[in-house]
């Protein structure tokens, strides 16, 4: 690694958040905006895909929740570590979400859960919780691998 | 973003939609609209080109998911064409590649419709 790459990597730390309106049409930023966050780190192009889905997943989560309707204000936290991203998806909802699904069940039509079975695919771990006063919160990380 | 949505006419029965673009909880029902006209128009086979979509979610699966129960009630089917790998690797992990038909060009996928 020369002393340019090392420091690019350096300036590459750090927390960016994002508010977006609850709907749709929003959740494509959300996406983009946090690929661009883990492009700064030794992310793969398909990794940087997964996560851009699993993001996306969790907005759509959001909304879904709240009936497709406007889910408020949802918040985005990408915490950019040497080897590791961090992101919450913050809403202000308090309906209880994320339950484990097999995929037997989607041929069944549940696929409402199958954006919970993805986020739970694609990122090395996620964490949900769930407080009448703060909302709903998911913090989900992907290491570096490279 | 949005999604381009051209449906038409193939072999047979069967009809086309071509996707360019992509497909989320904002675009996926511009996709629904135009799988449930066919199949409201009794058009049971199906092929849906996503060669050209760049990238898919959950509710977008859903839709496919959707269109091809209606399709079985009637003794239809839908395939699938698609090339781009995480797109696959989407279908792979949620074992939908065990449901649909997926294929790498149109002509293979309308050869197994029938």
């Amino acid at each position: 690694m020369n002393a340019s790459t090392r420091a690019l990597e350096i300036s590459s730390h750090g927390v960016v958040e994002l508010k977006i309106p609850g709907r749709a049409e929003w959740v494509a930023v959300a996406r983009l905006a946090v690929a661009a966050v883990a492009s700064r780190l030794r992310f793969s192009v398909d990794e940087i895909e997964d996560i851009k889905l699993a993001i996306a997943e969790a907005c759509t989560n959001s909304i879904q929740s709240a009936g497709g309707q406007d889910a408020g204000t949802i918040e985005i936290v990408c915490d950019a570590r040497e080897d590791e991203l961090r992101v919450t998806v913050r809403d202000h909802s308090t309906s209880p979400r994320l339950e484990p699904v097999k995929t037997s069940g989607l041929e069944e039509g549940r696929t409402e859960e199958l954006g919970v079975f993805l986020i739970r695919a694609l990122m090395d771990s996620v964490d949900y919780t769930s407080d009448p006063r703060r909302g709903t919160e998911l913090v989900m990380s992907k290491r570096v691998t490279a | 973003m949005d999604i381009k949505v051209n449906v038409r006419e193939s072999e047979g029965d069967a009809y086309v939609v071509d996707l360019t673009g992509e497909i989320d909880v904002y675009t996926s029902p511009k996709v629904k609209d135009a799988i449930t006209e066919l199949i409201d128009q009794e058009h049971y086979n199906l092929v849906i080109n996503l060669e050209k979509v760049r990238y898919i979610d959950s509710t977008g699966l859903g839709v496919l998911i959707g269109g091809l129960k209606r399709v079985r009630e009637h003794g239809g089917s839908v395939n699938l064409v698609c090339t781009n790998p995480q797109i696959k690797k989407i279908f792979d992990i949620t074992g939908l590649v065990k449901i649909f038909g997926i294929f790498d060009d149109e002509q293979s996928a309308m050869k197994a419709l029938v």
